[in-house]
């Protein structure tokens, strides 16, 4: 069937062992681009049709979730600067005390927000190219080998010319201490790249009150947006 | 595979020749939305082994069914067709509850969409969108009307073959993907600029469904089979988990 090939690892010819490897690791399924009507398949309304009851947007929070309500806001420029109306962006972010709602974080001391799940979708605007995201501000995570993490929100960008998801990380620029002890902005060994994963508080809010930070990406080009392989 | 991975465990590295570069000057609008710069490569947190969870409330009785889901005052025109499947890790394990969503244009190749300019007509009946979670077994369906080729603004005589867009969300927010689905015997798929850009015949069968007579439905519909696999977990052994201990592994950290 499709999807099934097998990929052999170990070793060919005469150095394999009798009867070939048994370590059978299947190649990830290729990706592909979202192409220019990604809208119709994950925000109908966008693309100018009202299907399904219940869709998936951009607002992260209710009324009863724990945290300090914020904005994200920005746009998204290609190799000569071109604002692109055309991308969408999923984010994925620990609830106001630092922890995921997934079974796999547990984290001692942290509680879940039953009102909280973390992530979010937003399109570029057709017309302005902006995108934003109402959420809350997150906790800081425990990285890896128990050194914290800054809070930050990942973030995972689709588009036509994109041939593959682009994931980067949103940090705050009111956290400048905690930014500055991150494990991973300090993996970033070009220190003026480190500044592309800040989001700008601004002095504007929301029309529903929260911080307003700005975080504009770049694809390519001057001050390209670090992107990682994860 | 012997062993279940723990709920924590991170995931293989993503094996990049199994995918596009981002740079592909074929497809032409690859040129000016490809990083230039080497990616940073983590090793994984929280952040990465850890992914939104949805529950089957969420999804509507004919998320599904395309056939159905956006009929006004009839069916739609076209090929009515099951596509099925299943989600599977590296390792052959069933990724359960992983949300699959689909959205394709209609039979006359023209897609709902308010940027989308084709002669090709509208479809009053069809949305061209669905959504479903995968079962125990990382199983899932949904039934839906072939979709057309179309023309498009690559070089001037590019066609689209046949296809159906996917995004699929896992257990963990690495293994998130997008991808686009092809039909089995296609003429269009070989002069494709867009699949093109996969990396080996290889990887380009698997993005192509084979046509599925076991699953057709009797003089209703032909059924088209197509499974994907996500990224694997890897094992940790001897190793600091994502969570928890210190830093007891003398690790060569540095570039080279």
């Amino acid at each position: 069937m499709s999807g099934t090939e097998q990929h052999r690892h170990g070793l060919e010819g005469p150095y394999a062992a009798p009867g070939g490897s048994s370590l059978v690791v299947r190649r990830e399924t290729a990706s592909q681009t979202a192409g220019p009507y990604v809208h119709i398949g994950l925000a109908p309304q966008q693309a100018g049709f009202d299907i399904f009851e219940n869709d998936f947007g951009n607002v992260l929070v209710s009324p009863e979730t724990r945290g300090e309500r914020i904005r994200i806001e920005g746009r998204v420029f290609d190799g000569i600067g071109t604002v692109l109306k055309d991308v969408l962006i999923e984010i994925w972010q620990a609830n106001g005390e630092g922890r995921y709602a997934h079974p796999a974080d547990r984290q001692a001391g942290k509680s879940l927000d039953p009102h909280f799940r973390g992530w979010g979708r937003a399109c570029t605007d057709f017309e302005s190219g902006l995108y934003f995201f109402d959420t809350i501000k997150p906790g800081a995570v425990e990285g890896r080998n128990g050194r914290t993490m800054a809070p930050h929100i990942n973030a995972w960008i689709v588009a036509r010319g994109i041939n593959i998801g682009l994931n980067t990380r949103i940090y705050f620029s009111d956290e400048a201490a905690a930014n500055a002890k991150d494990p991973v902005i300090n993996l970033i060994e070009w220190e003026s790249r480190r500044k592309t994963l800040v989001a700008e508080r601004t002095d504007r809010k929301s029309e529903g009150g929260a911080a307003v930070y700005r975080f504009d990406i770049r694809l390519q080009g001057e001050d390209e947006t670090v992107f990682f392989d994860v | 595979m012997g062993r279940d991975p723990q709920p924590d465990a991170e995931f293989m590295m993503r094996d990049t020749t199994s995918h596009p570069p981002a740079y592909t000057p074929q497809y032409k609008t690859s040129v000016l939305r490809s990083p230039r710069l080497a990616l940073i490569s983590l090793q994984h947190s929280l952040s990465e082994v850890t992914a939104p969870v949805f529950r089957a409330e969420e999804l509507g009785p004919k998320d599904n069914d395309l056939i159905l889901n956006y009929a006004k005052d009839g069916l739609p025109v076209g090929e009515r067709i099951v596509v099925h499947g299943y989600v599977h890790d590296q390792l052959g394990r069933p990724v359960r509850n992983a949300l699959v969503e689909v959205w394709q244009c209609n039979a006359s190749g023209r897609y709902r969409h308010k940027k989308d300019q084709y002669i090709g007509a509208l479809d009053p009946n069809f949305g061209g969108c669905g959504r479903m979670l995968t079962d125990e077994n990382g199983y899932y369906a949904y039934r839906t009307i072939k979709p057309g080729p179309y023309p498009w603004r690559n070089r001037v005589n590019d066609w689209r073959p046949a296809h159906i867009h996917y995004a699929i969300s896992g257990d963990g927010w690495v293994q998130r993907l997008i991808t686009q689905m092809y039909f089995e015997g296609d003429p269009l798929i070989r002069s494709c600029p867009i699949l093109g850009v996969a990396p080996s015949e290889e990887q380009i069968r698997g993005l192509i469904a084979l046509q599925d007579i076991s699953a057709f439905v009797q003089l209703d519909s032909r059924a088209y089979r197509f499974d994907i696999v996500l990224r694997g977990h890897r094992a940790t052994l001897f190793e600091n988990r994502v969570q928890g201990g210190s830093d007891t592994t003398a690790a060569k950290g540095g570039a080279q």
